[in-house]
């Protein structure tokens, strides 16, 4: 039965990192404005629809992906300058209305680009299944969960080593204060969105082998990324990640386990438990202000 | 009081203008989910809070009554109160350990809340029906059972005259000045001794006792439900009713209702173009007029004078 | 005769006229968005081919059809509501639509109430069975499917075999009618699994699919991106036995996701996705190769057997009106009912007052993915 428990592991790992990346994502732009974002799904799908429109327009993969990813990039600077930016100290509400109309802009617009129809990208190095421990691994999965751990280191040293990720954590640390030292709020807030918009198409593009992609596949990943970011606590980078991998795990043992009917729901009980009994999440603010 | 006269005089006035059965439905379907906002509005324009998850409340109340009445052959009347008593008991449980958190907690703790519920409509199909749905038995009242659109028009429009008249009231009484007070800057509130968590709370559960109410009520009008109306972008959509037409005020949740149920039917000579039409539209509102429509509208009204 | 008898009877000859001439009006709401896009688009793009084609041909019974569609987006009340538009406001003369069973069942209860005659293309076995006076249906029902997969699992002298379904409606009503029907054919179900609508690994499930112990077939009922998953996981896992799809795959492009993986996988399905394989004695040759060219040829698309429900929906609907000839409810009612032999993409229609769909299991084959593309088996 071990091979049963190393095949629920992997499977965890593969899904749960990308969940990381669309947190990520989340954590990144909650951090720079206190935006929630929910069109940061719609990115994850943009990067796989457009490395599908690509590589059928006989671009190279590779060049396909990078496109993609631009595309999207551009997108959410769009977002942001054109969106965001005008609604300024506008209340919560009103930014969460904008991005969820924006999603839902997105997605029109890819239905109508592209088309309504399920894509599949070719795997990256091949179909044939890796043995792991009497498991077994599709290349694709190694290829996620590697670019997933490169992309966190990257980011880890974009965050502690550059000006402009140093910028970004000064600004959600204290707005007035980062400010105040000529930090501009406005470019982080740009920076912040390219950037989270660029990830989320990048795990698009690295799942679309394993899980297809379509118009509407960001809707669910982006809910799933959501919870992810608040079980790690919302804003912490690395809170982002580990709760996207202990989600990850947690549905496919949950589905192993106990009942695949309610894997889906796993995400979201665990997230309204977090909420309910430590609201600062794994890896956030310790002190959520309690009134 | 007077917008309450203006809005009696439309329910009884709109009648003249509905032309067929097809124009009563597109009126009680405004009216269901203009209840649904005036309760939302108590929370999202008073207490300050957001709820993503009030299609999961409005789903209790339809299923649970359809549940109760139609397998187990209780009177609708009682199935009616029964589910928007679990809607609020529901509210009660999560709302108040979420609620005595500063800050946007309540918002996400219900996006995860609607989507749970959801799912269990939809998996628990030997009671649900799952995704194909389920018949539910109209409404009967001593015996008689409330059937087409004219006697469900007038039921609908009376409940929502009644709602709005609540909401007013509430929001001129001690509790609604609190809950501004709440609004404006909680820590003043809570200098002044106002019991901020308790008052949020009870906005919280009285809204989603509202969206059971109005969630069982289209599911003995429609006598036909299915997990549609319980999912999470239900829930955003009621959230937009509100913030379109106006946070904190009630005609403006009620216009918002009334003009976001009608425009899905008359944007379909957009076609394909529908979502990109909707959505644009709900970022352009909300980036040039954020306080929303009525307020807005209110405002420029008093600039020409 | 005075003036005014004159002038009034000349006004309702003149009325009568203009009805004559005023187009017969199909009305139709289908999920063109929404998760059950893929059926809605196809089901679209058909009605407004043939109609366009049936209007050039010079229409039916001398008038113009004129086509009013709706997107539901797949939502239930909003079916719910177009149906009511359509009925009270457009006033059609029959609807052809429903892409999914919720959308369908919900409005059953209105065009029983308006007489108004309902064409659904939506599969599930309750919309037919009680028989329903005004509706009808195009496509075969879902308990027709597991009977013809059990029946291709007994011949391969399989008793014990596993389910894996989506939590969509078509899922979990294919497994109910499946898990109701099994111990006719002496098949037991060993394993019953299921999956999420946007479920992306179904690995977990497999895993506890191949580790129960005599499996020897494992069928999928579900439809969308799910089936081509479970597909490549059960390759990637090495699990030997023969998988099973459902018709709810019925196109091209599960071959082209899945890829490698669905070499081997068996579905039942119509005749339309072998059309040009046929042999040329096959009765519904004609018909599937004419409806897959005419589509192919407009939309640069291959063709589903979802677009031809909507084809046979639209067809049995002018056949009726031909019979009867009149586009009047009651009569198309009537005609509808009487339709017999008539080929359409899914089959041979026979109506009778007792079945409102009018097909059995011979409409029904078994398909295996051999080299990329659909075979016929033997």
């Amino acid at each position: 039965m071990s091979g049963e428990l190393a095949q629920f592991l992997l499977s965890g790992l593969t899904v749960g990192s990308i969940y990381a990346l669309v947190a990520l994502g989340f954590a990144i732009i909650y951090n720079a404005s206190h935006v929630i974002n929910f069109a940061q799904g719609e990115f994850v799908m943009i990067g796989g629809m457009a490395t599908v429109s690509l590589l059928g327009a006989g671009l190279p993969l590779a060049l396909a992906a990078a496109l993609a990813v631009a595309l999207a990039a551009l997108i959410g600077l769009a977002l942001a300058r054109f969106a965001v930016q005008p609604a300024r100290g506008a209340s919560v509400v009103t930014l969460i209305i904008i991005t969820i109309g924006a999603a839902i802009l997105l997605r029109g617009l890819a239905a109508l680009v592209w088309d309504k129809r399920i894509h599949a990208l070719p795997a990256f190095s091949g179909d044939a299944p890796i043995a792991v421990a009497g498991a077994t691994l599709a290349p694709q999965s190694l290829w996620v969960i590697g670019v997933t751990a490169l992309i966190v280191c990257a980011l880890w040293a974009f965050f502690n080593r550059t000006l402009n990720g140093k910028a970004i954590l000064a600004v959600s640390h204290n707005r007035l204060a980062a400010q105040l030292m000529g930090i501009s709020v406005r470019r982080v807030l740009l920076v912040s969105f390219a950037l989270s918009a660029a990830l989320g198409a990048l795990a698009g593009i690295l799942v679309a082998p394993i899980t297809f992609t379509s118009w509407d596949v960001g809707v669910m990943l982006g809910l799933k990324g959501f919870a992810a970011a608040i079980l790690g606590g919302m804003g912490s980078g690395p809170g982002a990640v580990l709760g996207g991998l202990v989600l990850g795990l947690l549905e496919s043992l949950g589905a192993g386990y106990l009942s695949s009917a309610y894997k889906d729901a796993i995400a979201f009980i665990v997230m309204l438990a977090v909420l309910m009994l430590m609201p600062g999440g794994l890896l956030g603010a310790r002190a959520a202000e309690r009134v | 009081m007077r917008g309450l006269l203006a809005l009696a005089a439309v329910v009884l006035l709109a009648p003249l203008a509905l032309a067929n059965n097809y124009h009563y439905e597109i009126a009680i379907l405004v009216g269901l989910n203009a209840i649904v906002c005036v309760g939302l509005n108590l929370l999202i324009g008073y207490a300050g809070q957001v709820s993503l998850g009030h299609a999961g409340f409005f789903g209790i109340g339809a299923y649970g009554s359809a549940i109760l009445a139609a397998r187990y052959g209780w009177p609708p009347l009682a199935s009616l109160a029964a589910a928007t008593a679990a809607a609020a008991l529901l509210a009660w449980v999560v709302g108040r350990p979420i609620l005595r958190l500063r800050g946007h907690y309540l918002a996400m703790a219900t996006l995860g809340l609607g989507i749970i519920i959801s799912i269990v409509i939809t998996t628990e199909d030997r009671y649900t029906g799952g995704p194909d749905g389920m018949s539910v038995p109209p409404l009967a009242l001593a015996g008689f059972a409330l059937s087409g659109e004219r006697a469900w028009y007038w039921l609908v429009g009376a409940l929502l005259v009644a709602t709005v008249w609540l909401s007013l009231n509430l929001i001129d009484s001690p509790v609604g000045r609190a809950l501004r007070a709440l609004h404006g800057s909680e820590v003043a509130a809570e200098v002044a001794g106002i019991d901020s968590a308790r008052h949020k709370l009870l906005a919280f559960v009285l809204s989603a006792a509202i969206a059971g109410l109005a969630g069982a009520l289209t599911a003995h009008y429609a006598g036909f439900i299915t997990p549609g109306k319980a999912t999470f972008l239900h829930s955003i959509e009621l959230v937009v009713m509100v913030v379109f037409g106006g946070m904190a005020s009630t005609f403006g949740a009620v216009v918002g209702a009334a003009v976001l149920t009608a425009l899905p039917q008359l944007l379909t000579v957009f076609k394909e173009y529908e979502m990109v039409v909707f959505g644009g539209v709900m970022m352009l509102t909300m980036i040039f007029m954020p306080t929303g429509l009525v307020p807005t509208l209110a405002m420029l009204a008093r600039r020409r004078r | 005769m005075n003036l005014r008898t004159w002038f009034a009877a000349a006004l309702l000859a003149a009325t009568a006229a203009v009805q004559a001439q005023a187009p017969i009006r199909i009305g139709s709401f289908l999920s063109v968005t929404g998760p059950a896009a893929f059926l809605g688009d196809p089901e679209q793009k058909t009605l407004e081919l043939y109609v366009e084609r049936i209007n050039a041909a010079g229409g039916v019974l001398g008038r113009k059809l004129e086509l009013i569609a709706y997107d539901s987006g797949g939502d239930a009340e909003k079916a719910r509501t177009f149906a009511k538009r359509l009925i009270e406001q457009d006033r059609v003369d029959v609807i052809v639509g429903g892409s999914t069973t919720g959308e369908t069942m919900a409005v059953v209860p209105l065009v029983e109430a308006a007489g108004m005659p309902f064409i659904s293309l939506a599969g599930a076995v309750v919309i037919v069975e009680p028989v329903k006076k005004w509706v009808f249906k195009t496509p075969h029902t879902d308990r027709m499917a597991c009977d013809k997969i059990f029946v291709d699992m007994k011949a391969r002298g399989f008793s014990k075999a596993a389910l894996i379904s989506g939590s969509g409606g078509f899922d979990k009503s294919m497994r109910a009618q499946c898990l109701g029907v099994a111990k006719n054919h002496g098949i037991a179900i060993d394993a019953d699994e299921t999956y999420g609508a946007g479920d992306t690994d179904m690995t977990a499930q497999l895993t506890k699919i191949r580790n129960a112990p005599g499996v020897q077939a494992v069928l999928n009922a579900g439809f969308g991106q799910g089936p081509a998953i479970v597909t490549k996981n059960y390759k990637q896992l090495g699990i030997a036995q023969p998988l099973y799809q459902s018709h709810g795959v019925a196109s091209k492009q599960f071959i082209q996701l899945a890829g490698d993986a669905a070499e081997g996988v068996r579905l039942p399905a119509a005749a339309l996705l072998v059309a040009e394989t046929l042999p040329d004695s096959d009765p519904q040759k004609k018909v599937v190769v004419d409806y897959k060219r005419a589509y192919e040829a407009r939309f640069k698309q291959d063709v589903s057997t979802f677009g031809g429900h909507a084809y046979d929906g639209l067809m049995l609907a002018v056949e009726a009106m031909k019979k009867a000839g009149s586009a009047d409810k009651a009569r198309v009612r009537d005609a509808l009912e009487q339709i017999r032999g008539y080929m359409g993409t899914a089959g041979v229609v026979n109506m009778s007052a007792q079945d409102h769909m009018g097909l059995d299991l011979t409409a029904f084959r078994m398909l295996e993915v051999r080299k990329g593309d659909w075979a016929l088996v033997q």
